[in-house]
């Protein structure tokens, strides 16, 4: 009975603490903006922390939890950041409420984003591995390049689509172009703002970590270690796979949304393979199936370029190696093991002095 | 009552009659070995009867139920569990959640129960839980209950998986090997609990094993596979001084 209060606790704590780190850090950030301590440029990458921590736990629930390398998440972001952008420019003026447009424009990017998901995984999740990982990638650049000759417009009779160019809209006098092919979308209202994308990564954090300590989460985790023997015991693999990649697509959605709405020029361009990597670099850093390690690996990571601006051309380069050195001080064997021998130490002094403060009472 | 019955089961893979007309019966609440040399289509007979291949020719039936071409999950479900030659366990995972991954069609509750943390969450969650710990302690793996399954020695790996297999609460078990790799002690200890878990959960039990000392010791039947093909079958008595199977098998 013991040990299972115990277990309930260990799950419990770790929630609490990667919460209570968003929110001190969240606190912090705040103060030093009120108080004018913090420069322009710092506040201008808070967002974009934001929704990279969201694109990173969210990922991490395919790769890290399912299991499943995927190269092509910055699709699904895009599919969010398109549709919650279009959704919002057609509602600016019916729906006045700010908060409930953005709501409803956030719920409506996670679930286009969401449904691609299924209609994906259902193609992609038949392979395995590295096919997995290449078809991925491709419809990532499906997404992206379909997006970048991709006009819509409105007028009095409806919705226009076309892969052409605007003046093949066929437009009436009163329309708009929405879309303008690889020009993006242009003005959507900039809804976002720190407290939301802080309020979304905490949300993101929650439902991928109850996910993951729940019948489903087991039975996805399961599939990862080994699915023959999921099989065995009943599990079905199609549905928890698609489970797992279409509510991690839903997730990147979501931060696709905040991207769009925090900044004035949403192109499809900006969602390619680089940006699909370059999460997926949080991930790895971070530690797979670790959802507090790839915030922490996603906010270090997008604050690092921006300080290493001084170095000009040699930014990207020391970018790298910093990645290496990192890469292998979390994950090589023998800097684990020193690791572990240090912490060792300080528990052992810990100890013996926690011991002679009870002697000394 | 047959909980089993096995007809004409058949496979082969290109030229090679894997299996080839295999037809057993095993009543409710037996415990049947199977046995044979290395490459006689033991295991192949096992990945038939739980759906992993499809069989050419034959059928099978559980409890009188037809389950021949169903696939592994919906076999699971029928009633059969099974551990692997090759222990096959959620290696990251805890030794409980092993056993409440095989409790994963008994106590349910839906995907967004658990994402928004319902009251069916918690009640379901702690029935599990109890359940899982009531199969630990009849392996006695109750104290190893949060540690990573991949670290546990190899004698209470192979435990776990039989515990994980019974989870399922299936009406047939199949062994495939269980005291693999295990010491004369070790062997024995496995033996009690196989008889432990017939009497307390009422299964019936298939298991494939080369340890002599086991299948006679607990075996109430025996049947030898010898090129996917019936050598002998019967009493354990019969079968084991059965000249053809000495000849094949065992040796002189």
């Amino acid at each position: 009975m013991k040990a299972k209060l115990l277990k309930i606790n260990k799950s419990t704590r770790s929630v609490i603490l990667t919460v209570g780190m968003i929110l001190v850090a969240y606190i912090v950030c705040q103060s030093l903006i009120a108080t004018g301590n913090m420069s322009n440029l710092l506040q201008n990458l808070l967002i974009s922390m934001c929704y990279y921590s969201i694109m990173a736990v969210s990922l991490n629930l395919t790769v890290g939890i399912l299991g499943e390398l995927s190269l092509g998440h910055a699709g699904f972001m895009c599919i969010g950041a398109f549709t919650g952008a279009i959704f919002s420019k057609c509602t600016v003026d019916s729906i006045p409420n700010t908060f409930i447009r953005f709501t409803l424009a956030i719920l409506i990017g996670a679930l286009a984003a969401g449904i691609f998901g299924i209609i994906i995984g259902i193609v992609v999740l038949r392979l395995k591995g590295d096919y997995l990982a290449i078809v991925t990638l491709a419809f990532g650049e499906i997404i992206k390049n379909v997006l970048n000759v991709l006009y819509i417009g409105y007028d009095s009779k409806g919705i226009h689509f076309s892969m052409k160019d605007a003046v093949s809209l066929n437009l009436e006098k009163d329309g708009a172009v929405l879309v303008k092919g690889a020009q993006g979308i242009t003005g959507t209202p900039r809804n976002a703002t720190f407290t939301v994308g802080v309020v979304l990564l905490i949300l993101t954090y929650l439902i991928v970590v109850n996910l993951v300590y729940s019948r489903s989460g087991r039975a996805i985790m399961a599939i990862r270690d080994n699915y023959i023997a999921a099989e065995s015991v009943g599990i079905n693999i199609t549905k928890f796979k698609i489970l797992a990649f279409s509510i991690s697509a839903a997730l990147a959605g979501m931060a696709g949304v905040l991207y769009s709405h925090n900044i004035a020029t949403v192109q499809s361009s900006k969602f390619g393979y680089n940006l699909s990597i370059m999460i997926l670099v949080f991930v790895v850093l971070g530690g797979m199936g670790n959802l507090r390690g790839s915030i922490i690996a996603a906010v270090l990571l997008t604050l690092l370029p921006e300080y290493l601006r001084f170095l000009r051309d040699y930014r990207m380069l020391i970018y790298a190696i910093v990645l290496i050195v990192m890469m292998l001080y979390n994950w090589s064997p023998a800097c684990i093991a020193w690791r572990s021998k240090y912490s060792q130490k300080m528990h052992i002094r810990k100890g013996a002095a926690q011991k002679k403060s009870e002697k000394e009472v | 009552m047959e909980m089993l019955k096995v007809k004409n089961l058949s496979i082969s893979f290109g030229g090679l009659h894997a299996v080839d007309s295999f037809s057993i019966t095993v009543n409710k609440g037996e415990l049947y070995g199977l046995i044979g040399p290395n490459g006689a289509g033991k295991t192949t007979v096992f990945n038939l009867l739980t759906g992993v291949y499809k069989p050419d020719m034959g059928q099978i039936f559980l409890d009188g139920e037809n389950i021949t071409g169903l696939s592994p999950v919906e076999i699971n479900k029928a009633g059969i569990a099974r551990t692997f030659q090759n222990i096959r366990l959620f290696r990251n995972l805890s030794v409980l959640d092993n056993v409440k991954i095989g409790l994963h069609n008994i106590y349910k509750y839906s995907t967004i129960a658990g994402i928004l943390r319902l009251p069916s969450y918690f009640r379901t969650e702690r029935q599990m839980n109890e359940k899982a710990y009531e199969i630990l302690e009849v392996f006695g793996l109750e104290k190893e209950a949060d540690n990573l399954s991949a670290n546990l020695p190899y004698g209470k790996q192979r435990k776990l998986e039989i515990a994980r297999a019974l989870a399922t609460n299936p009406k047939l078990l199949l062994l495939d090997e269980p005291a693999a790799g295990m010491n004369p002690a070790e062997t024995e200890e496995l033996m009690e609990t196989i008889t432990l878990i017939r009497k307390k959960y009422d299964v019936t039990i298939l298991l494939i094993e080369h340890d002599m000392k086991l299948v006679a010791g607990i075996c109430e039947k025996i049947f030898v596979l010898n090129f996917g093909t019936e050598l002998a079958n019967g009493r354990p008595q019969e079968v084991l001084n059965n000249p053809e199977v000495i000849k094949a098998y065992l040796g002189e």
